[in-house]
C-alpha cells in the first residue's frame, strides 16, 4: 500500500491548516493533512477566549472561530484529511508511517512534508517543584481542556504558577466559572504574558500577581491542600523568611511551552538547542531537503496570526519543492548577538529570497529604547528602533533583499541601547 | 490623569487619559486605542467568552461569546444566563444562544460549528 | 475461612501470594490501597542487585542472590520488563578502591557470578560519560534493571488467575485470634484465616502490634529521585553506583527499562510511612552527588521527581520469621534494600515457614504460570498491522510520548485486578509516564476509564482514594 502525495502536512492545527491551504493554492494537487485528534483545529479548539486574528483577519476572533475559518477553507479544496491518525515515524526520504483505528498501519510517501506538530506544556517535573505529589496540580492547558471542552471544573481555590498567556487566560476562566484564584506567581521580575492579558485577566478580577516569586512547597496527601510561595533573589533562588501560605486545592502551571519534535529528532533532522525546534532556512525548510516545519514546532509563538503567516511560507515552499523546484545556492548563517536568544530562520539562502526575509527572535530580558542591528562583519546592514522589548513578545524584522545581497556568509542580529 | 494599558490588541500601549480635559487620550498607537482609553474610564466594557451545554456534539460544551462588548459590571449576571441553556447539535457559528443580555441589546452567540 | 491471609500487596505480598497460588489453598490478599504496588514497590531504584552488598551469612545475602536468579525466569514467564545490564561501583580514590575490593570479596562469598575489578581506563572505555576523576570500579554483570510495579502487578495478577482473592481498599484495623483462628477487621469487612502473612511493608511493625507482637520497629527512611527524559537515557548503559562511605551510600545513575535515566536516592529518616514528599535539600543533594559520577547529566531534562520510604528496621537483617508472640503469624518485616531483588526468594521462603507451622500444601493440577501483554510500541510494522486488524483500538494512540494505544488501556482495565485511577493505568500501560506527564493523555485516559468502568468522570481519581481530579460540572443552575 504505497499512496503518493505531493505534500503531506503532519498536524491539523492552525499551522498545518495554513500550510496545507497554501500548498494547495500554490499548485500541489494531492495534499494530505494528518491529525491525531478527532477534529481539525488543534489547541485552538480549547482556546475559547477572543483576541485571535487581529493581524491576519483584521478582526477579533475566538480560537474556535479562527480554526473554523481555516477548516472551511480546507473544505473548499480537494485537500484530503485523515483524522484520529497518529504519525509514528517520518524518514529523510519522505516516508510517513502512521496508524489509525480506521485504516490501520500505513506507509505513505510524499514529494514534500511539512511538520506542524505544535508544542506541549512544561510540567511540574521539568521544574522540580518540591513537596507532596497530590492530585490537583494541572498544566494550564490540561485544565483548559477539562473546563472548556469537557465541562468540568478542576478546583475551587487556585494558585497559578507562571504568568504565561494560558495561565492568565485560565485565571479569568476559572474565576468566571466560580473558582477563587488566589494568586498568580511569576519567577521572573516581569510577566511573560501579553500586557493586555494582565489587564483583562488579572486586574479586572483583582487577582494579585506576585513577580519574583515561586512555589517552594506543595502540601497535601491526596489532593492539594496548601501551597507555599517565596520571593526569589536575583539568581532566582528562594529567599528564606519570605514565605506566603495559600489554602488552595489546585495549582495550575503555565511555565512554558516546548516544541514537540520527537518525529523530527528521530528523522535525524538538525535541531536548534535554543528553540527546541528544527534549524530552518528562509523558506522553513529543515536540514532534510523537502521536509519543512512551521508554527510552534519550530519556535513557540505568542500570536496565532504569526503561525499562520509562517506556515503559509512553509506550505508554499513545500508545493514548490514537490513540483520540482528545489532551493539552493550560497547560505548566510544568522548569528545571535547581544540580548538575542535565538533567531528563526537560522540560515538564509540569498538566491531564494524575493523581496526580503522576515527574521523572528526573542530578547533575553525586558528592555526600553533599544535598537536592533543587523551586521555582516564590520558593516551594519540595517537597524530598527524599539521602545519596548520583552522575552514574552516575539520580535520580527524584515531584511530587504538588496541589503542581504551585500552580506557575506554570516550576519548577526543584536539588540543594543539607543 | 489616569494611566491605562490598552487591551485592544496584543501590543499593550500605555495610554494616559485626562479626566479634566474631556478624557483626552495620549500614548495610543491607533484610533481604536484612543477610543478604548476614553471608554475604559467612562464606561469600561469587555467581550465575554464562555461555554454552554450541548447535546449530541463532538464535546459536551459549546463555546460562546458576546456579539459585542458589554459593560464590565454586567459580567457576572451575563454568566448566570448561560447556566440554563442547553443547545442541541447541529450548532452553527454565529447562532444566537442568549438574546439581549441584561437589556444591552448584545447577544451570546455560538463561536463554533458543532 | 481462609487458609492464609496476606496483609499488604507490595512486591513481598504479591510474591508470597504467587507462591501460595500453586497450592490447593484458600488465600486472601488484604491491601489497604485501591491498587497493588502502591507503596515502596512503586518508588525505589528499580534494580535487581547483583548481591555483593549484604554481609555474608545474612538472610539478605542469601535471598538477594537467589531472588535475582528467580527473577530472571519469572520476568520472562510473566512478561515483566527486565534488562540485565550489569552494574558499576565507582571508586574516586585509592581508599575507595579498597572498598571496591572488599565488595568484590563479599560478592565472591555471597555467590555473585562473573565480577571484575576494573581500572580507570577500562571503566571509561565501557562508559565514556563517567567522570574522569574515577579511579576504578567493581563490575558485576549479573545486576539487572526491572519494572518494579509491573513485577508486583504480574505476580499479583497471576496469583488471582490461580484463585487467590484480592481485596483492595481493605486496610487492616484490628486482628484478634480466637481458637487458632485470626479474625481480621478491615475497611472492607471481616476476614477469618488460619494463618497470617504480614507483608505490610513500612507498617509491618504496626500490624504485628495488633496481635500483641513486638521485637522490631520500622525506621522510615526516605529516598528522593529524579526521573530524566529519554534523551538522557543513554548517558550510561549500566547501573552506576558510588562507593558506600561514612558519609552515606552515594547516589546511583542508571537507565530504566523504559529508556529513561533514573538518578538518586538520598537517604533521610522521616516521621511517617507516607512521607514521600520531595524537598529542595534532598533534590539538591541528589543533583550534586550524581554529577560526581556523571557530570554531563542535564537536570533541565527532568520529567518527574518522586520519593519512596524504605522499610528500614532496628534489626540489621530482614525479619522473616514466625512471630514470637503469636503462632501461625509470619512477619515479613524490615524488608529494606535489597528487598525488591530478594522478593521472589522471600515468597518461597515464606511458604516454607508456613509449612513448618503446619500448613498443608498440595500442589494444584493446573497452575497458570504465563502472562502476555501487547506492548504496541515494541511491535514491528507487521506486528502493528496485525494487532490493529484484530482490534482497531490498537490503532488509536492515546499517550503520544510513550505511544500507548487505547487497545492496551482497555485490555488493562479488564484484567483480574481492575485499575481504577489514572495512575493505576500509568503503572500498567505507561500512559502518562513520558515527557508530557499526562498533560495530553490524562483527560483521554480519564474518559476511557469512566467509559469502561461505567462511572462518571467525577468518580475517577488520580491515584489513592481522595485524590479527586474534578470538583464539579460547569454550567449548573444554582438553586
Amino acid at each position: 500500500m504505497n499512496t503518493n502525495y505531493d505534500v503531506i502536512v503532519i498536524g491539523g492545527g492552525p499551522a498545518g491548516l495554513a500550510a496545507a491551504c497554501e500548498a494547495y493554492d500554490k499548485g500541489a494537487k494531492k495534499v494530505l493533512v494528518i491529525e491525531r485528534d478527532k477534529e481539525l483545529g488543534g489547541i485552538l479548539n480549547q482556546c475559547i477566549h477572543n483576541g485571535f486574528g487581529l493581524h491576519y483577519f483584521k478582526e477579533e476572533l475566538t480560537g474556535p472561530e479562527y480554526a473554523g475559518r481555516f477548516v472551511e477553507l480546507v473544505k473548499q479544496t480537494a485537500i484530503e484529511v485523515k483524522l484520529d491518525t497518529m504519525v509514528v515515524e517520518i524518514t529523510q526520504d519522505h516516508i510517513v508511517r502512521c496508524i489509525s483505528a480506521k485504516e490501520g498501519y500505513q506507509e505513505l510517501t510524499a514529494g514534500a512534508v511539512v511538520l506542524c506538530m505544535g508544542c506541549r506544556e512544561r510540567t511540574r517535573g521539568a521544574i522540580a517543584i518540591p513537596g507532596d505529589r497530590p492530585a490537583g496540580v494541572f498544566t494550564a492547558g490540561a485544565a483548559q481542556r477539562y473546563v472548556n471542552m469537557e465541562g468540568y471544573m478542576v478546583g475551587k481555590r487556585v494558585v497559578i504558577l507562571g504568568s504565561g498567556d494560558i495561565g492568565l487566560i485560565m485565571a479569568r476562566r476559572m474565576t468566571l466559572e466560580g473558582a477563587k484564584v488566589l494568586a498568580c506567581v511569576e519567577l521572573c521580575p516581569y510577566s511573560n504574558g501579553l500586557t493586555r492579558n494582565i489587564v483583562q485577566c488579572l486586574n479586572d478580577y483583582d487577582i494579585p500577581l506576585y513577580l519574583s516569586h515561586t512555589i517552594t512547597n506543595i502540601i497535601g496527601k491526596e489532593r492539594v491542600e496548601k501551597v507555599i510561595i517565596n520571593e526569589v533573589d536575583e539568581n532566582r533562588r528562594p529567599i528564606p523568611g519570605t514565605e506566603i501560605e495559600f489554602d488552595c486545592d489546585t495549582v495550575l502551571l503555565s511555565v512554558g511551552l516546548i516544541p514537540e519534535n520527537e518525529l523530527t529528532r528521530n528523522a535525524q533532522i538538525v535541531m536548534d538547542r535554543r528553540t527546541n525546534g528544527a534549524v530552518v532556512y528562509e523558506n522553513m525548510e529543515t536540514s532534510a531537503p523537502g521536509i519543512f516545519a512551521s508554527g510552534n514546532v519550530v519556535h513557540v509563538h505568542d500570536l496565532v496570526d504569526f503561525v499562520t503567516a509562517e506556515s503559509k511560507r512553509a506550505g508554499a515552499a513545500a508545493a514548490k519543492y514537490a513540483l520540482g523546484c528545489k532551493a539552493g545556492g550560497p547560505v548566510t548563517e544568522v548569528k545571535t548577538g547581544s540580548c538575542v536568544n535565538y533567531t528563526v530562520p537560522q540560515h538564509i539562502r540569498r538566491e531564494n529570497v524575493e523581496k526580503g526575509v522576515d527574521v523572528f527572535f526573542r530578547v533575553n530580558n525586558v528592555y526600553k529604547d533599544m535598537v536592533i542591528k543587523v551586521t555582516s562583519g564590520d558593516t551594519q546592514l540595517c537597524a530598527f528602533k524599539r521602545e519596548h522589548m520583552a522575552p514574552g513578545e516575539m520580535e520580527k524584522i524584515t531584511i530587504p533583499k538588496v541589503l542581504l545581497d551585500k552580506a557575506s556568509d554570516e550576519i548577526t542580529v543584536s539588540v543594543e541601547h539607543q | 490623569m489616569t494611566n491605562v494599558i490598552c487591551i485592544v490588541c496584543p501590543k499593550g500601549c500605555h495610554l494616559s487619559v485626562d479626566e479634566e480635559n474631556d478624557y483626552a487620550v495620549t500614548g495610543f498607537g491607533c484610533e481604536r486605542g484612543r477610543e478604548y482609553g476614553k471608554k475604559e474610564l467612562v464606561n469600561p466594557t469587555r467581550v465575554i467568552t464562555s461555554t454552554v451545554k450541548v447535546k449530541g456534539g463532538i464535546h459536551p460544551r459549546c463555546p460562546v461569546k458576546t456579539s459585542s462588548d458589554i459593560p464590565k459590571g454586567l459580567i457576572k449576571d451575563a454568566m448566570k444566563l448561560l447556566n440554563s441553556v442547553e443547545l442541541e447539535a447541529p450548532v452553527h457559528v454565529g447562532d444566537v444562544v442568549v438574546k439581549d443580555i441584561c437589556g444591552t441589546g448584545v447577544d451570546f452567540i455560538a463561536s463554533r460549528n458543532m | 475461612m481462609y487458609d492464609v491471609a496476606i496483609i499488604g500487596c507490595g512486591i513481598i505480598g504479591a510474591s508470597t501470594a504467587y507462591e501460595l497460588s500453586r497450592y490447593k489453598l484458600k488465600v486472601a490478599v488484604l491491601e489497604a490501597q485501591n491498587d497493588v504496588a502502591n507503596g515502596t514497590t512503586k518508588a525505589n531504584s528499580a534494580i535487581l542487585h547483583a548481591g555483593y552488598d549484604p554481609e555474608p551469612g545474612t538472610l539478605m545475602a542469601k535471598l538477594n542472590v537467589e531472588g535475582v536468579r528467580l527473577a530472571k525466569e519469572l520476568c520472562e514467564k510473566l512478561d515483566v520488563e527486565r534488562k540485565q545490564i550489569g552494574s558499576f561501583v565507582l571508586a574516586f580514590s585509592e581508599k575507595e578502591m579498597d572498598t571496591v575490593r572488599e565488595l568484590y570479596d563479599r560478592g565472591v562469598q555471597n555467590g555473585v557470578p562473573d565480577m571484575k575489578v576494573l581500572t580507570k581506563e577500562e571503566v571509561l572505555a565501557m562508559e565514556p560519560n563517567i567522570s574522569d576523576e574515577v579511579h576504578g570500579a567493581l563490575y558485576a554483570p549479573s545486576a539487572a534493571i526491572v519494572n518494579p510495579w509491573e513485577f508486583c502487578i504480574a505476580l499479583a495478577e497471576t496469583a488471582v488467575r490461580n484463585g487467590v482473592e484480592m481485596h483492595l481498599n481493605s486496610k487492616v484495623t484490628a486482628i484478634e485470634k480466637k481458637d487458632d483462628v485470626f479474625h481480621i477487621t478491615t475497611a472492607s469487612g471481616e476476614f477469618e484465616a488460619r494463618y497470617v502473612v504480614n507483608a505490610a511493608g513500612v507498617y509491618a511493625d504496626k500490624v504485628h502490634e495488633m496481635v500483641g507482637g513486638s521485637g522490631f520497629h520500622t525506621i522510615y527512611n526516605r529516598g528522593e529521585y529524579y526521573m530524566m527524559d529519554k534523551s538522557q537515557g543513554n548517558l550510561v548503559n549500566k547501573v552506576v553506583f558510588q562507593c558506600p562511605s561514612e558519609v552515606g551510600k552515594g547516589v546511583l545513575v542508571s537507565p530504566t527499562v523504559h529508556g529513561n535515566l533514573i538518578v538518586g536516592p538520598n537517604a533521610v529518616n522521616c516521621d511517617h510511612g507516607d512521607d514521600v514528599n520531595n524537598t529542595a535539600e534532598g533534590l539538591d543533594f541528589v543533583r550534586r552527588l550524581a554529577a560526581k559520577s556523571v557530570p554531563s547529566i542535564n537536570f533541565r531534562d527532568s520529567i518527574r521527581n518522586f520519593a519512596g520510604v524504605r522499610a528500614n528496621s532496628d534489626r540489621p537483617d530482614f525479619i522473616i520469621e514466625e512471630s514470637a508472640a503469636c503462632k501461625n503469624f509470619i512477619n515479613l518485616g524490615g524488608i529494606k534494600s535489597p528487598g525488591l531483588s530478594s522478593a521472589p526468594a522471600i515468597g518461597k521462603m515464606t511458604v516454607e515457614l508456613l509449612k513448618g507451622c503446619g500448613l498443608e500444601t498440595e500442589a494444584k493440577e493446573q497452575f497458570i504460570d504465563t502472562r502476555k501483554r501487547i506492548k504496541f510500541r515494541e511491535l514491528d510494522a507487521e506486528g502493528k498491522k496485525k494487532v490493529i486488524a484484530e482490534n482497531p483500538l490498537y490503532g488509536r494512540v492515546i499517550c503520544r510520548c510513550e505511544t500507548v494505544t487505547e487497545g492496551e488501556i482497555v485490555e488493562a482495565i479488564h484484567r483480574p485486578i481492575v485499575p481504577r485511577s489514572i495512575d493505576a493505568i500509568k503503572r500498567r500501560c505507561n500512559a502518562g509516564m513520558g515527557r508530557c506527564q499526562g498533560g495530553f493523555c490524562g483527560p483521554r485516559v480519564h474518559e476511557i476509564l469512566a467509559r469502561e468502568l461505567g462511572v462518571s468522570l467525577m468518580d475517577i481519581q488520580m491515584d489513592e482514594d481522595g485524590s479527586y481530579i474534578l470538583t464539579n460540572p460547569t454550567k449548573q443552575e444554582v438553586k
